[in-house]
């Protein structure tokens, strides 16, 4: 996509010494791929010029005509055996760039639109009496922080003891059925778990409830699957040279696990759930079924409707009122704010592998 | 401390497959007692039933009678995990735990089974087994550092201290020099005749030399063909064993015309 920029930085550069290679075969200078894809550029850009302008139609024409360019040079200069490794390269490079299109221009566009009203009113306020400017998402940012933080309370002591069951007891039936279920669970539409929940709690207190902690079981059931499938493969990974060091120490196999399993496998755990709440916090359908929404603050799951981001986001940008442009302000930056703990969590989840490692330092 | 073991028509199975076939022996206390054989021949299968460290495979039992001083170690009413207290273990791979420093290793035993102990007396276990385990002065001005960071052969002493820290009645070794250098190996093998004299020891080993040069009895398993199971063929002292046994299988097998 940015060959033209980079062309432009290699291309000053004189020409490499070229050594001696196998089969007789003159080894490429460095800058030559860049300046095959420079070329490239120059004849996509007068293609373009000759009928008409598009950026989209400019990049491919010229990932295109570089890649063949520089399979063919390579292969004439070169021999076949270099010229399938450049071409290879070229095409992973390319499969790249191509899968990095929606993240990058996705992130970009947030950003950008979200922006606006990314200010100290959008974390303080809420939409209380809010017409028009002004207002925030400080009730759905709270919701969303409740109602995730109750989902990992109810799904990690579920999530991690089904693990424990499956790596050190499970065995025979009961093992294969669970495991069975557990991938089945995993395959739920989020608004069937949605449904449930709502089922649920309709049954207990009557239709048309609307509580935070309904939000809460509705995201477990989607939750429980992930830490129980991420929690297995850790403790699988545990040497079981440790466990039978332990026995044979004469500790009982509960202590075992809590003093020896665990520990050795905390950093993956950990990093295990905490990818799975980066997996539910954006949970939508769910939440719109179970939990609602609500202009207000509202910190009490167990009371009535609590806003939560998605929804939020989701209510600012299709209701949005009249003149429009504030909720859809509004929406965007709960978008990226939401994006925004996405990405925190998984930089959270690397750090945690980090510090947790088993540490071999001599 | 050091106790005898009797052992009567074991047999020893993983599931239906029997892979051990009617041992009878009796173990010296104070003694180094070897076993040699063949790779699938049992020795390691039969070592681990020693301390019930075999049930902890699925479908594995055993069927016999295994005595330590007058007590039955399968019967109805014995905790395997009493039982594994009283017999300690060497793995063949030195196999400390990655999360624990050096001291934790050692003091691994009385912590992970949460006996209060002061921390004066902690402090004297762990230097009196790393001492006798000979690493107390290869290790004593880092006991913070984590055990992995070891050598392998410091690493099976330290496995061995933390074995005897416990203070167990009998420590079975499994192939416990298999993993290291020969310098790493004579130091384990030095250990072994010290620690006879508090312990009753019972080694597996691949290496005859040593089993020659450690052991004051030794006994020879062997199996008929694929799929049978292992059998005691021949105890006797080591030194007739290797001089004058009274099987010919033994003598083919020390003298290399096995098979």
């Amino acid at each position: 996509m940015s060959t033209s920029t980079q062309q432009s930085s290699a291309a000053p550069e004189t020409s490499a010494p070229s050594q001696g290679a196998l089969g007789g075969h003159e080894k490429q200078a460095p800058w030559v791929p860049w300046a095959v894809f420079g070329a490239a550029a120059v004849l996509a850009l007068g293609f373009g010029l000759l009928t008409s302008w598009n950026i989209v139609l400019f990049v491919i024409y010229t990932v295109v005509l570089g890649t063949l360019g520089t399979y063919v040079l390579s292969r004439v200069t070169e021999g076949p055996r270099k010229a399938v490794d450049r071409l290879v390269t070229c095409l992973v490079i390319s499969a790249f760039g191509i899968a990095m299109v929606p993240l990058v221009s996705l992130v970009y566009e947030v950003v950008r639109r979200g922006a606006a009203r990314f200010d100290a009113e959008f974390f303080t306020a809420s939409l209380q009496g809010i017409i028009g400017p002004g207002g925030g998402a400080y009730h759905a940012l709270m919701g969303t922080l409740i109602i995730t933080l109750l989902t990992t309370l109810i799904s990690v002591p579920i999530g991690l003891m089904t693990a424990i069951y499956l790596v050190e007891y499970g065995t025979g039936r009961l093992k294969k059925s669970i495991t069975f279920f557990i991938d089945v669970m995993t395959g739920i539409p989020s608004i069937v778990a949605g449904l449930f929940a709502y089922a649920l709690f309709v049954l207990i207190f009557g239709p048309g409830v609307r509580l935070g902690i309904m939000g809460a079981v509705a995201l477990s059931v989607l939750m429980i699957p992930v830490v129980v499938r991420s929690a297995e493969e850790v403790l699988k990974l545990v040497p079981n040279e440790l466990r039978e060091a332990a026995y044979a120490l004469g500790v009982p196999k509960w202590r075992t696990i809590l003093k020896v399993v665990i520990p050795t496998a905390i950093a993956g755990l950990a990093t295990g759930v905490t990818l799975a709440i980066a997996r539910v916090i954006g949970e939508t359908a769910p939440l719109l079924i179970t939990v609602g929404i609500t202009n207000a603050l509202n910190f009490n799951p167990f009371d009535g409707r609590m806003a939560t981001l998605p929804v939020y986001a989701y209510y600012q940008l299709t209701q949005p009122g009249v003149p429009p442009q504030d909720a859809i302000d509004r929406a965007w930056t709960a978008a990226l704010v939401l994006i925004m703990l996405v990405m925190g969590l998984n930089v959270v989840a690397r750090l945690i592998s980090r510090l947790f490692a088993p540490k071999t330092s001599r | 401390m050091a106790k005898r073991i009797d052992v009567s028509d074991l047999d020893i199975y993983y599931g239906n497959f029997k892979a051990v076939e009617g041992v009878n022996l009796s173990i010296e206390p104070r003694s180094i007692t070897a076993l040699i054989g063949p790779s699938g021949c049992g020795k390691s299968t039969f070592l681990r039933a020693l301390n019930r460290m075999h049930e902890v495979i699925p479908g594995a039992r055993v069927e016999g009678k295994v005595v330590i001083e007058g007590q039955d170690l399968y019967g109805s009413d014995v905790d395997p995990v009493d039982v594994r207290r009283q017999i300690g273990m060497v793995f063949q791979r030195p196999n400390p735990f990655p999360t624990m420093s050096i001291y934790d290793n050692v003091a691994a035993g009385l912590r992970l089974n949460a006996k209060k102990t002061s921390k004066s007396d902690m402090d004297d276990l762990v230097e009196r087994s790393l001492k006798g385990a000979n690493l107390w002065n290869e290790v004593k001005d880092r006991l913070n550092r984590p055990g992995s960071g070891l050598s392998g052969g410091q690493q099976q002493r330290l496995c061995i201290a933390r074995a005897i820290a416990i203070q167990p009645e009998v420590l079975l070794m499994d192939e416990p020099c298999s993993a290291l250098d020969p310098i790493s190996t004579l130091a384990v093998e030095d250990l072994m005749m010290e620690l006879k004299e508090q312990f009753t020891i019972v080694i597996v080993t691949h290496n005859m030399q040593q089993a020659a040069r450690v052991s004051e009895t030794t006994g020879f398993f062997n199996l008929n063909g694929v799929g049978q199971p292992g059998r005691l063929i021949e105890y006797n002292p080591t030194e007739k064993i290797f001089s004058n046994p009274d099987e010919k299988a033994t003598e083919d097998y020390i003298s290399g015309r096995f098979g």
